[in-house]
């Protein structure tokens, strides 16, 4: 049976997530509640969830020595790695299991966690390398567009005319120019997985889909829109409003590749416009100031609009046609 | 004792077999010249079910120490080999394994740096990690491959140590050559490399771990210390473990090989698979009546000093023999002598000579002219001298 809000409350009113109180996260930061989402899911689903993390923002604040905010096993190895960490200890897991070193009747979850440098950029080979072997994990994606633990820099993710600090927008130069890098596309197209894009603004698809790519037969990908207040310079309260943002304005679509069959998962009767989101964040402001922001945004809405359009039909023709 | 099992085969394949014997929980490799060979073989052991080993054939070196790294902490009894460039993208982690005091242990083909590409040996890329907190032990033929493979396993796990270690071997050198290789029977390698007792495995989720936290200038300094006590540690367990292996094995093992040392007055200190040939030499100038010796290291890191001391002091004269240089300072193994040399009541002379790099070939000439600059007393402590090079 799927799992609900409801029930994840009743589960974890007198249990832990995994993630304990006390790091030292900003309030009001995405990237905890897209990891406690999924450690609830794996948790309420009776899994024992065991964790590698990239090095990033939320890696150095929940395991400041000699405190741990981690409840559950947990892995730090390095910055671009911990797709291979994880396929490092799913190995062991199998091969202690065949060697009847462990006991066989825990079902242990491995789950990765990187944000957006660890994962489109740095980690990208061991994250492809980890896929192609098939190792069954589930990757999840923190996207917060940029470099938060060095200090608002630019990352593959980062969207055009947002301001970074290794791409600052200036007098001659918009920021960053390139649109933000395809990371569900470029996972989807290894043979065998399971892509999603999530957000925690939208918790029930988010739950649904922890739950598939936890059951699905290989390895998994969840990408989670995850803001970070200060890069986005949006109100604490805010990051759970601007993720449903994205979602009202094609920016971060809802969809799930399995085994390359494209489905929808948010399909919004209306949409509001890109600008929208745009303005509703500081990490744009000077942008805005800029005589050509205009375009940029015009620009912005006609991609967004075309992969919208793209992706529906790549739902429709891809309907039944499983790759494997 | 057991019968003697003999094999002709070459380095790659002794580090191979004596994986094969071990039979690791998780191998995780990448293939590089020379190392190849030994990732060849233990594929294929794993494909023909002749280990029970899970193997990850990782789409990189830097990938490969990651999965070791993570199968160790796992609790898994993991390994892996590589060469050169491989080591070199792998180094980030290489610190972070024995930092996370992770029992790994790995077979290092010695093979020189690049730029400009070369696929020979020479020791540049051990050294490039010489400060990793890697305990490295370096190995003469094939056999020693083997008998070190083996040995390091227990060496890496005990209970003081917890450290990994990387068994160097000359590439193409050794593992390209074929020698006889003495082998133990399965079940007697097996029981002396017994079972990992796993420390803090993250699959024990019954009592969670945190591995690589964030550790700042209250916490690093101490958890450094520690693994300067680790390697002390390394220094005064290995003579247990390899008088053990003696008692199977028949082979004695020590941090160094005093060879032909006894009266020595001019002694050569080298690492590798040129000490085969400085034997040869040292017998060939014995019969001619000099008094030369030569003093082998098998255990680079932790450096045994206290032999050094030991065996060197009161000499005439020392040679240290580098297969790498150090760009801007003396030659790491030269360096590492002199400096033990500085605390010794009567210090002999000393002579540094860099010699086979890129895999220049060591002759038998070669070794005989340092030991007759050495007979001359005709060595300058801080010239550093080339053996076989065109200048
Ligand atoms: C090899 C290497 N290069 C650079 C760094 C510095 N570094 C650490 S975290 C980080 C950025 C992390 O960004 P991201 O993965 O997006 O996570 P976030 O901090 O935004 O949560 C960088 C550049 C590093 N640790 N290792
Ligand atoms: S800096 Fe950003 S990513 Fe880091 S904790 Fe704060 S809000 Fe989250």
């Amino acid at each position: 049976m799927p799992l609900t809000m409801k029930k994840l409350a009743e589960v974890f009113t007198d249990r832990e997530t995994g993630l304990t109180q006390g790091h030292r996260m900003c309030p009001g930061c995405a990237a905890p509640m897209t990891v406690k989402i999924v450690l609830m899911v794996a948790k309420a689903l009776g899994y024992e969830p065991v964790i590698g993390f990239a090095t990033g923002c939320m890696e150095v604040s929940s395991t400041i020595f000699p405190f741990t905010s981690w409840s559950v096993p947990y892995i730090h190895n390095a910055f671009e790695n911990v797709a291979a960490t994880i396929s490092g200890v799913e190995t062991a897991y199998r091969a202690l299991k065949k060697a009847g070193k462990i006991p066989s009747d825990k079902k242990y979850a491995f789950i990765a966690f990187g944000g957006d440098g660890g994962t489109y950029d740095i980690g990208l080979q061991a994250l492809s390398g980890a896929l192609e072997r098939g190792h069954k994990m589930l990757y999840v994606l923190y996207d917060n567009e940029g470099y938060m633990n060095t200090g608002n820099q630019r990352s593959g993710s980062t969207p055009p005319g947002a301001d970074t600090t290794t791409a600052p927008v200036g007098k001659a130069v918009a920021g960053k120019l390139q649109l933000k890098k395809n990371i569900v596309e470029i996972v989807a197209a290894h043979e065998n997985v399971y892509a999603a894009t999530v957000t925690p603004g939208e918790p029930m698809d988010f739950i649904n889909k922890v739950e598939k790519a936890l059951q699905f037969d290989g390895p998994a990908f969840i990408a989670s829109l995850s803001p970070c207040v200060r890069f986005w310079r949006i109100d604490e309260n805010k990051s759970v409003d601007i993720t449903k943002l994205a979602v009202q304005t094609k920016y971060w679509p809802l969809y799930e590749v399995e085994r390359g069959v494209y489905r929808v998962t948010r399909k919004p009767t209306s949409f509001k416009p890109v600008a929208e989101f745009v303005k509703a964040q500081g990490r744009f402001r000077l942008l805005l100031q800029r005589p050509d922001a205009e375009q940029i945004i015009n620009e912005l809405q006609n991609y967004v609009d075309r992969r919208w359009e793209r992706l529906l039909a790549f739902e429709e023709a891809t309907k039944d046609k499983p790759v494997r | 004792m057991e019968t003697k099992n003999l094999m002709a085969i070459t380095g790659a394949e002794a580090a191979a077999y004596a994986m094969k014997q071990i039979e690791p929980d998780v191998v995780a490799a990448y293939p590089i010249t020379p190392q190849t060979p030994i990732v060849e073989y233990f594929a294929k052991y794993v494909a023909d079910g002749e280990v029970r080993t899970e193997m990850i054939p990782v789409e990189s070196e830097h990938s490969a120490m990651s999965a070791v790294v993570g199968a160790a902490a796992a609790g898994a009894r993991a390994m892996t080999a590589t060469s050169a460039q491989g080591l070199a993208l792998m180094s980030e982690i290489v610190y972070i394994a024995s930092s996370l005091r992770l029992p790994i242990v790995m077979g290092l083909v010695n093979r020189a740096l690049s730029a400009p590409i070369n696929i020979h040996c020479d020791h540049s890329d051990a050294m490039m990690v010489r400060d990793s907190g890697w305990i490295q032990l370096f190995c003469e033929d094939a056999q020693e491959v083997y008998d070190l493979t083996i040995l390091a396993v227990r060496l890496a796990e005990h209970d003081d140590v917890r450290l990994p270690v990387m068994v160097n071997q000359d590439g193409f050198i050794i593992s390209h050559g074929v020698e006889p290789v003495e082998v133990l029977p399965d079940d007697v390698v097996k029981k002396f490399v017994g079972e990992l007792k796993p420390i803090y495995p993250l699959l024990d989720t019954d009592h969670p771990v945190t591995y690589g936290a964030l550790d700042l200038y209250d916490y690093y300094f101490e958890h450094k210390r520690q693994q300067i006590e680790a390697m002390k540690h390394a220094y005064r367990v290995f003579p247990q473990i390899a008088e053990e292996f003696y008692k199977i094995s028949g082979r004695k093992y020590d941090y160094v090989e005093p060879y032909r040392m006894e009266d020595a007055e001019y002694v050569m200190v080298a690492l590798g698979s040129s000490n085969g040939t400085i034997k040869d030499v040292v017998d060939e100038m014995r019969s001619e009546g000099k008094k030369v010796g030569l003093l082998k290291i098998w255990m680079f890191r932790p450096f045994p000093k206290p032999e050094i001391q030991r065996y060197l002091t009161a000499r005439k004269a020392v040679v240290v023999l580098d297969r790498a240089a150090s760009f801007g300072a003396e030659a790491p193994l030269y360096e590492a002598v002199k400096s033990a040399l500085y605390e010794v009541a009567v210090r002999p002379l000393m002579g540094s000579f860099v010699y086979g790099l890129g895999g220049r070939d060591l002759k038998p000439e070669h070794v005989r002219y340092a030991f007759e600059r050495a007979m001359a007393l005709d060595l300058v402590a801080d010239r550093e001298e080339y053996l076989g090079l065109r200048e």
